[in-house]
């Protein structure tokens, strides 16, 4: 499919779909950004910056995809939005830890490696499935975005597998993080309220295969890493989706536009 | 070939042949094998140019570049640049004199036919020995990786490998 050939039914779907996809990338990005000279070592450092750059350019991607459907520019979406319109999983939202990049940071290493290996394994999956997508722009933008998001996946999972084999902290403190995550990650693997159209459409595989495929995956690897899969992952704090979100989704959107806010009709 | 020379679309392509990379001084747009179709029109062009990684900050500049090269040309008057996926870049579109000219900027060019999840050799742009390390696939750029050659005890870099999912 193609702009011209979208049904009005197929395209709010599409649209539904493509602000998950691009809100997910844009604030777990952000989340990533605000480790920046701060993460355990110099070398993470160069390749967590690199990381969120690379998936603020997903993100971008996909606003792009929206402004040529008629959204509006993709800066605007990017920036002008209230929080009630993003359609980003919950538990990507969550602060890194206490404090802010600025003051006092105890932010959490575990909790951000374990949240970025169990979405990377999801984006991957997804990825897979959106190459071969009934609308064309989106299947390829995910060819492109696949071949960086390759080099994501196997850095957290190099990092996920290490910190669960290492010593008896690292791994009280990943299990803390993975018990965490799990409790609203379900955000995270679902399609939301327009699941069924965005599936009609051939957008996107359906999610309960896509589901499935994710926790085969996770429990194999917590299996080799000698962790119990703690079942289905929930969704306790509501549905991103759905635009149901927390206050720290608040704090991430206005930090992020805190200067484009202030002057939006200039060129940044 | 002198006879092509003449022709709008080749001097066209001279002019994209100075577009360098911003961020890499040595290599222009056509060395790292972005530029992908061109469409010469009665004064009319049209570029089409694949980013190299989509996060990359350089692109705005380049377009601008492009721009500004092409409208330099006589007889031009307008220039479209477009941003497309498909066909995707790849690090084995770099040509043969790209990846020389790499050399020289000191990052080593990545193996020619690479597959994705395979090993791969890269050599040190200084001596060209095989015995190095990679210090960190993710560098000061997206599309950049750090080494360090254990012969001539030098830090590189090299461009990460980039070859299509198998589509």
């Amino acid at each position: 499919m193609t702009q011209e050939t979208l049904k009005p039914q197929e395209k709010k779907a599409l649209i539904e779909l493509l602000y998950q996809l691009a809100d997910d990338d844009f604030i777990l990005s952000f989340r990533g950004s605000e480790w920046l000279g701060l993460a355990p070592h110099i070398e993470e450092d160069v390749a967590f910056s690199s990381i969120s750059q690379d998936m603020m350019g997903h993100a971008n991607l996909y606003y792009n995809l929206l402004e040529d459907l008629g959204e509006g520019e993709a800066d605007k979406i990017a920036h002008l939005r209230t929080p009630d319109l993003f359609r980003n999983a919950i538990i990507l939202e969550e602060v890194n830890g206490p404090g802010t990049y600025l003051k006092e940071p105890d932010y959490d290493w575990a909790f951000t490696v374990v949240r970025n290996y169990f979405y990377a394994v999801h984006k991957h999956i997804r990825l897979d499935s959106l190459r071969h997508s009934s609308y064309e722009p989106l299947a390829e933008a995910a060819r492109k975005i696949m071949t960086e998001q390759y080099y994501h996946l196997m850095h957290w999972e190099v990092w996920f597998k290490q910190l669960m084999t290492s010593t008896d902290e690292a791994i009280q403190r990943m299990t803390t993080a993975i018990q965490k995550v799990w409790k609203d990650f379900g955000g995270v693997l679902t399609l939301g309220p327009y699941y069924e159209d965005i599936v009609k459409a051939n957008l996107i595989d359906d999610e309960a295969v896509m589901k499935k495929r994710w926790n085969n995956k996770i429990e194999a690897v917590l299996k080799e890493v000698g962790a119990n899969y703690p079942g289905e992952p929930r969704m306790e704090r509501g549905n991103g989706r759905n635009g149901v979100h927390t206050d720290d989704l608040k704090q991430a959107t206005s930090t992020l536009s805190e200067v484009y806010a202030t002057n939006p009709s200039t060129g940044w | 070939m002198s006879e092509l020379k003449n022709s709008m679309t080749d001097i066209v392509m001279d002019a994209l042949g100075k577009v360098k990379d911003p961020e890499i001084a040595s290599v222009s747009i056509l060395d790292l094998g972005m530029v992908h179709e061109v469409y010469v029109t009665e004064g009319a062009v049209k570029v089409s140019v694949l980013p190299t990684f989509s996060g990359c900050p350089a692109l705005h500049i380049i377009e601008r570049d492009i721009k500004k090269a092409i409208e330099e040309v006589e007889g031009i008057q307008s220039v479209e640049v477009n941003f497309v996926f498909t066909p995707s870049w790849t690090t084995d579109r770099i040509t043969p004199e790209g990846r020389e000219r790499l050399k020289e900027f000191g990052i080593s060019p990545p193996p020619a036919n690479h597959v994705m999840g395979e090993p791969w050799e890269i050599d040190c742009p200084y001596c060209g020995s095989t015995y190095v390390t990679m210090e960190n696939i993710f560098g000061p750029t997206a599309c950049r990786s750090i080494l360090y050659c254990k012969s001539c005890k030098n830090p590189f870099e090299a461009m990460k490998p980039v070859a299509d999912m198998g589509l």
